[in-house]
């Protein structure tokens, strides 16, 4: 059981930071939310739009959320990168599960199969796992450490996951801090609550 | 320009609607509820996506589409965490997979498959 002592020494909390860019991209992207749902460029609309955000940030900060997992600042550019290949990834299962359906004999062998996440992050593994069952074909029933247990229903699809291709591009996309460059833990400011 | 626009809304539209449909029919075709679930991802991600971008194209360049845009990124970011939820409420309820038999259309199977959970 050594392994799986390894695998919980690894996902030990990377501290629950709290940081400052992390509260100000999520102040960011709510403003640009309540832009978008809003439509009005009022002054006073904007003013209170402005307030509700930063009581927002506010309220998120006392919660103890913000922080890099919530809010993965760090994984912009990468994951940019990343959903494209996802999207042509899904297209192509899309195709594969209704075809398999339509036959008038449908052919499907669903399976139970189970992959390694290589992840070192739980924040990568949940991409990981959410990417599997995004993927038509494919859906995470389970994670025991770092085994990831799927449902997938037809061949192909088990194939393709068993090839490796999507841990190895989700492991590429998350940036993994070198363990001495780890945010510090828990600032007091985590604590008020 | 417009008639080219149309073409790609109404032919996005038309595949939504088929993804739309052979989900559908994967929902109830399909022999127990974890396969079954596929089906729905069918639903959740083609049918779902390739409909709201029709959509966009039909809606113009205007705040309706960036809505549009943020129900698509809504949906790819809830719809695996509530089909996670789905199966492992399954397994925990005692539904086990059926496995890598050949797909029948025999009543006695499907009985099983939908008794279990």
């Amino acid at each position: 059981m050594a392994s799986v002592i390894r695998a919980k020494a690894r996902f030990l909390p990377l501290g629950g930071g709290w940081s400052l860019l992390h509260a100000l991209s999520l102040g960011l992207v709510l403003f640009c939310l309540w832009l978008l749902l809003s439509g009005f460029f009022v002054t006073l609309l904007l003013s209170l739009g402005v307030v509700s955000v930063a009581f927002v940030v506010w309220i998120a900060h006392r919660m103890d959320v913000i922080d890099h997992e919530g809010h993965p600042t760090h994984l912009t550019i990468r994951a940019l990168l990343y959903w494209p290949w996802l999207i042509v990834e899904i297209i192509k299962a899309n195709i594969n599960v209704a075809g398999a359906i339509v036959r008038r004999r449908m052919s499907v062998n669903p399976s139970v199969i189970e992959v390694k996440a290589t992840q070192e992050t739980e924040l990568g593994q949940v991409i990981y796992a959410n990417s599997i069952t995004l993927t038509p074909g494919t859906v995470t029933i389970d994670i025991d450490k770092d085994i990831i247990i799927v449902h997938a229903l037809t061949l192909k699809a088990a194939e393709d996951l068993e090839s490796g291709d999507m841990d190895r591009r989700v492991t590429a996309l998350e940036a993994h801090p070198p363990a001495e460059e780890l945010p510090p833990p828990l600032p007091p400011g985590g604590q008020t609550k | 320009m417009a008639l080219f626009l149309e073409i790609l809304s109404w032919g996005l539209l038309i595949i939504g609607s088929m993804m739309l449909i052979i989900g559908g029919i994967g929902m109830v075709r399909l022999p127990d509820v974890f396969s079954r679930m596929h089906g729905a991802g069918i639903i959740d991600t083609m049918g779902a996506c390739t409909i709201l971008l029709g959509l966009t194209f039909q809606a113009g360049l205007s705040i309706v589409t960036l809505k549009l845009v943020l129900i698509v990124v809504f949906i790819v970011f809830t719809s695996p965490t509530a089909t996670h939820a789905l199966a492992r409420a399954a397994l925990h309820g005692g539904a086990r997979p059926q496995l890598d038999e050949p797909v029948e259309d025999d009543p006695a199977s499907q009985g099983e498959a939908s008794s279990k959970t």
